[in-house]
């Protein structure tokens, strides 16, 4: 018999049932729809301890790394401390804010060291919370093993947190974050695979970590990365992704401009650019980020265009313009 | 012991490779896709994977009622035999495509006939 912990409370889990029938059986009630592995309302993580492999048969590798598992067709017997997907209650980590300048007129990069131990990948997000409570996510632009935690923050009309970030933060200010969260990010397991990064605005930021994280983990097939902005000084990293592209003969960077003046960059919008250009992404990966209709629209386009839906990748936040 | 239609289709395996190429053709079709424009396609993803193992005679534990309830607010907007047509369509479109017999096709056919009136809330 297997103890599952769920939500602060010990459940015991038979060896006949699954650990959803066993949750229910004990009065919780988890969500759950086909109990039969395919709808994934049931998904939860395991926070503690291994889900057994065939109790995430069909979840995105990035997921199954992450100990993501279907509890309707989980049957196990090793101890586990889970949550619901989505709901994960990570604890709080402080950091430092070791350097803060711009990229752009209206993007920040922003440095911050944590002060205890934080795992994350790439191209993950951290949701920041502001000391009176208000709380945004970012994206991670560094690497780990660059040892800080990197977030590009575009100011937005309106928006809180960013104005917050823009004027009152400074080297040597402390808040915490908790994270990482989402499943945006390189796992290596395909090295020979093409791979499409498109964002738009501040959503570079997890593309240029992802980006590097698999170029310095060796990554074989063509990696082409679309950055999209309405105007040139709204580019940023040019100088960086332009010195890449030597370094690495595998890797393409394409700056698009969406405004009436093109200034000598790609005209048009990054992702119909690169759609244009890679009609057919059977057996592809894609990265998307940034502006939320253009990832939605760009997501479907994508899979229309030959990519299989696992492959897909895109942080499941919005931006936030209040 | 006969084998079920899910397993002579193939079971899980086989579903898994319908269910990209089902979804792809729901997608383009103009007739059909403002149902799917939810923005959670991941989701849908999943869903459309129920809704082939269950049209393929596989395991799940959907009543009439539930079919009932997962499609109301497609009724409220609209859904109608038309759209469950095209459905059908493309369900057989794919079974074909991946190479299964037509007599079993027409079973699968059958199952997901037999949901209609739930799906359209009749
Ligand atoms: C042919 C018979 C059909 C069957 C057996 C069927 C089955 C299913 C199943 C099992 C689900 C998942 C329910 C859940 O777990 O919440 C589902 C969801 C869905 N179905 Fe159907 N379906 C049928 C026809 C249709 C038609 C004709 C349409 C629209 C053209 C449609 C659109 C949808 C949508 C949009 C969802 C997702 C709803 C959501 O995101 O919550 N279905 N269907
Ligand atoms: S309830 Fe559908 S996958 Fe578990």
């Amino acid at each position: 018999m297997a103890t599952i912990t769920f939500s602060g409370t010990a459940y015991s889990c038979h060896a006949d049932e699954t650990v959803l029938e066993a949750l229910i059986r004990q009065g919780a009630e988890p969500p759950s729809s086909c109990r039969s592995g395919s709808c994934q309302t049931c998904m939860m993580r395991a926070v503690e301890g291994t889900p057994p492999p065939d109790s995430q048969k069909g979840l995105k590798p990035t997921l199954q790394h992450r100990g993501f598992f279907l509890a309707c067709i989980c049957r196990t017997t090793t101890d586990m401390q889970v949550a619901l997907a989505g709901n994960e209650a990570l604890p709080k980590v402080l950091v430092t804010v070791i350097s803060k300048t711009q990229l752009n007129p209206q993007t920040l990069r922003l440095r911050l060291q944590p002060a205890s131990p934080f795992e994350f990948q790439a191209g993950q997000f951290i949701n920041l919370h502001r000391p009176d409570g208000l709380i945004r996510s970012y994206s991670i632009a560094s690497l780990p093993s660059e040892g800080v935690v990197e977030l590009h923050v575009e100011l937005l009309p309106n928006g809180q947190m960013s104005q917050w970030l823009h004027d009152q933060i400074n080297p040597g200010d402390q808040f915490n974050i908790d994270g990482a969260h989402g499943d945006c990010f390189y796992l290596g397991e395909k090295p020979q695979q093409n791979m499409l990064l498109i964002g738009t605005g501040s959503g570079l930021a997890p593309l240029w970590g992802i980006a590097r994280a698999a170029l310095e983990q060796g990554h074989q097939g063509e990696i082409h990365l679309f950055h999209g902005s309405r105007s040139a000084e709204r580019l940023y990293l040019v100088d960086e992704l332009n010195a890449l592209t030597r370094q690495h003969s595998n890797f393409h960077y394409t700056p698009c401009l969406s405004g009436n003046d093109s200034q000598g960059f790609t005209a048009g919008r990054a992702n119909e650019v690169a759609l244009k250009q890679f009609p057919k992404l059977n057996g592809w990966s894609v990265y998307l980020c940034g502006h939320p209709e253009m990832v939605n629209n760009t997501k479907r386009d994508c899979f229309l265009a030959g990519a299989g839906f696992q492959e897909i990748y895109a942080d499941p936040f919005t931006i936030s313009g209040q | 012991m006969t084998q079920s239609l899910y397993e002579k289709i193939g079971g899980e395996a086989a579903v898994d490779a319908a269910v990209d190429l089902f979804y792809r053709k729901v997608l383009a079709d103009t007739r059909i896709n403002q149902f799917f424009t939810s923005t959670d396609m991941v989701r849908q993803h999943a869903k459309q994977k129920a809704f082939l193992t269950m049209a393929l005679g596989g395991p799940h534990s959907y009543t009439g009622k539930d079919m009932r309830a997962a499609h109301a607010h497609l009724v409220v907007n609209g859904l109608n035999d038309s759209h469950f047509d095209a459905v059908m369509e493309h369900l057989g479109a794919t079974l074909t495509e991946l190479g299964v017999p037509a007599e079993l096709i027409g079973q699968a056919a059958a199952i997901a006939e037999s949901t209609r009136k739930d799906v359209l809330g009749r």
